[in-house]
C-alpha cells in the first residue's frame, strides 16, 4: 500500500511538470529515435548508435554544443572549469553505470523532476517557446549524446 | 528499491521547496554586489561610465523642441527635468487604472511625447531609451518602491509564475539562475539576483544600454527561447515582478554590467 502511495506520489512527480509545460504543435523531427527508462536507466545506446570518447571530449567543453562547462565542473586540463552549479563529473563513472550516466544526459528530470540540468536528448515536444532556429530539435544529436557518454565512462 | 524511491522523492520535494522559496527581503541584493571591482570603478565614475553618454543625450532631447512638437519636456518638467518628483519615477513601472494595466516608465515618456505632437516612436526607439535612461538617472539613489497591493498583487502573482516557468532548449526558469544560484558561477559569469534597480544598464558584453525589458529578452535567448515580444502582456508582467523585487534598494541607473 505504501510503495503504491509512493509510486502514485512519484509519478505525479514526473508527470505534472512534463504535463504543465507540453507543446505539442511541433512535430516530432523525423530522426528522432524514442528511448524508454527502465529503472533509473536507458539500456539501449540511442538509435543503437557507437560512441566515440574522443569527440564526446570536445563536445562537452564546447560552449556551442554540450556546453557542460556552463555548470558542472568537469576535469579536462588546460580548460579552466567554470561553472559551479553542477557536480563535479570527476570520477562520475565509477559512481554510476553506462546506463544511468546515459538517463542522465538524454533527459535527467526522469531522475529528478526538479532537475535544472537541459536534457540533452528531450522530447522537443516537451519544451516550452523554444528559439525559432531551434523548434522541434534536440538539445545535442543522438550521436553526439552518445559520444559524451562514451567519454564520461573514461571518468573512472 | 523502495529506498530508491523514496529517496528520489525525498529529494525532488526538498527540490521542490527550495525553488519555490521566498527571495526574504533581508537578502536582497543590487547586481553591483556581484560585478568585478574594475566594473564598479567604471559605473562609479561618471567619466568612465559609458551609460553617461545615454543619460547626456537624454537630456538633450529632454531640453529641446523637437520638430513638430508644440513644447519640450523641459516646459512641463523644468530645465534638466529638475522639477520631476523622483519618488514617483521610483514608483515604475505603474497601475493604470484607464488602461486597467501596467505602465513602463518609457510608456509614460512616450505618451507625453506624443501629447505636445512629437512623432509617435516605436518602443524601444534609442531616443525613447535615452530619455528613459536620463530620466531614471534623474532619481539615482532613490529607492525603488514598487506599488504591491491592490490590482498589482494579482498582477505580480502572474508574473512570478512568468518567472518561473521553464522556456527554451535550456529549459531553465528565471528563478533557477537568479533565485537558486545567486553568486554561483555560470558560463564564466557570475549570477546575479536579476533585480532591476541598475536599469537601464550599461551591458560590457554588447556594448550597449538596454533597459530591463530588453535585459529580459537576452535572457530568454541565451536560454534558446523565442523572447516575449516587446509591449507583449508577459514582458511587462516580468518587468513589473522583477522590478518589485527590488524594491529597498537604490537606483542606479546607469548601472554597468556584464
Ligand atoms: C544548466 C546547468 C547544467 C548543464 C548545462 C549541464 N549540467 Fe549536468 N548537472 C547539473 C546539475 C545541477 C546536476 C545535479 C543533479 C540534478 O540537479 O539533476 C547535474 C548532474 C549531472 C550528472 C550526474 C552527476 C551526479 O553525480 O549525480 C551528470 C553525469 C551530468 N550532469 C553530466 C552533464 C554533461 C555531460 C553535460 C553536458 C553535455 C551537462 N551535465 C550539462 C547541471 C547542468
Ligand atoms: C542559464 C542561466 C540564466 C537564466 C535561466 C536566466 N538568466 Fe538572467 N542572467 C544570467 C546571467 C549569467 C546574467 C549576467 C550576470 C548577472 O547579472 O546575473 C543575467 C542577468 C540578468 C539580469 C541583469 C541583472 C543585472 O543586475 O545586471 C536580469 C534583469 C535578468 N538576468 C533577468 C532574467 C529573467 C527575467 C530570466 C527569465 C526569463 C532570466 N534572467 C533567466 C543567467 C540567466
Amino acid at each position: 500500500m505504501f510503495i503504491r502511495a509512493c509510486k502514485i506520489i512519484f509519478l505525479l512527480a514526473v508527470l505534472v511538470p512534463i504535463l504543465g509545460l507540453a507543446d505539442d504543435t511541433a512535430a516530432l523531427p523525423e530522426n528522432y529515435c524514442s528511448w524508454e527508462v527502465v529503472d533509473y536507466a536507458i539500456e539501449k545506446p540511442l538509435c543503437g548508435l557507437g560512441g566515440d570518447a574522443q569527440r564526446g571530449k570536445k563536445i562537452v567543453s564546447d560552449g556551442h554544443l554540450g556546453n557542460c562547462l556552463a555548470c558542472p565542473q568537469l576535469p579536462i586540463d588546460g580548460i579552466e572549469a567554470y561553472g559551479t552549479i553542477g557536480p563535479s563529473l570527476d570520477g562520475i563513472a565509477s559512481r554510476f553505470t553506462e546506463p544511468q550516466i546515459r538517463v542522465r544526459i538524454v533527459d535527467t528530470r526522469n531522475i529528478n523532476p526538479m532537475s535544472i540540468m537541459p536534457g540533452f536528448y528531450r522530447d522537443p515536444r516537451l519544451i516550452n517557446r523554444p528559439g525559432k532556429p531551434y523548434r522541434g530539435k534536440t538539445f545535442l544529436t543522438a550521436q553526439q549524446v552518445e559520444d559524451v557518454i562514451a567519454y564520461l565512462v573514461t571518468l573512472k | 528499491m523502495i529506498s530508491r524511491k523514496l529517496h528520489v522523492i525525498l529529494l525532488s520535494s526538498f527540490l521542490l521547496v527550495v525553488a519555490t522559496g521566498p527571495l526574504s527581503a533581508n537578502e536582497v541584493k543590487s547586481g553591483y554586489e556581484y560585478i568585478k571591482p574594475a566594473t564598479r570603478a567604471m559605473q562609479d565614475d561618471d567619466f568612465e561610465n559609458p551609460g553617461m553618454f545615454t543619460v547626456e543625450r537624454g537630456m538633450e532631447l529632454f531640453n529641446e523642441k523637437q520638430h513638430g512638437a508644440s513644447k519640450a519636456c523641459s516646459d512641463c518638467h523644468g530645465i534638466d527635468g529638475l522639477k520631476m518628483d523622483t519618488k514617483s519615477i521610483a514608483r515604475y513601472p505603474v497601475y493604470n487604472e484607464e488602461e486597467a494595466g501596467i505602465v513602463t516608465l518609457q510608456k509614460s515618456i512616450s505618451n507625453c511625447r506624443n501629447n505636445i505632437g512629437n512623432k509617435a516612436l516605436p518602443t524601444n526607439h534609442p531616443d525613447l531609451i535615452a530619455l528613459e535612461t536620463f530620466v531614471r538617472n534623474r532619481a539615482f539613489g532613490e529607492t525603488v518602491n514598487v506599488q504591491t497591493d491592490g490590482p498589482m498583487a494579482q498582477l505580480l502573482t502572474k508574473g512570478k509564475t512568468i518567472y518561473q516557468t521553464r522556456y527554451g532548449l535550456i529549459d531553465m526558469s528565471c528563478s533557477h539562475c537568479h533565485s537558486l544560484y545567486p553568486g554561483q558561477m555560470i558560463r564564466g559569469q557570475k549570477i546575479s539576483q536579476g533585480q532591476g534597480n541598475g536599469f537601464p544598464a550599461y551591458r560590457l558584453d554588447i556594448g550597449e544600454i538596454t533597459n530591463l525589458h530588453q535585459r529580459i529578452q537576452q535572457c530568454l535567448t541565451l536560454m534558446r527561447a523565442e523572447p516575449f515580444a516587446a509591449d507583449s502582456e508577459e514582458i511587462k508582467l516580468l518587468g513589473l515582478y522583477l522590478m518589485s523585487r527590488s524594491n529597498g534598494l537604490k537606483i542606479e541607473t546607469p548601472a554597468v554590467r556584464y
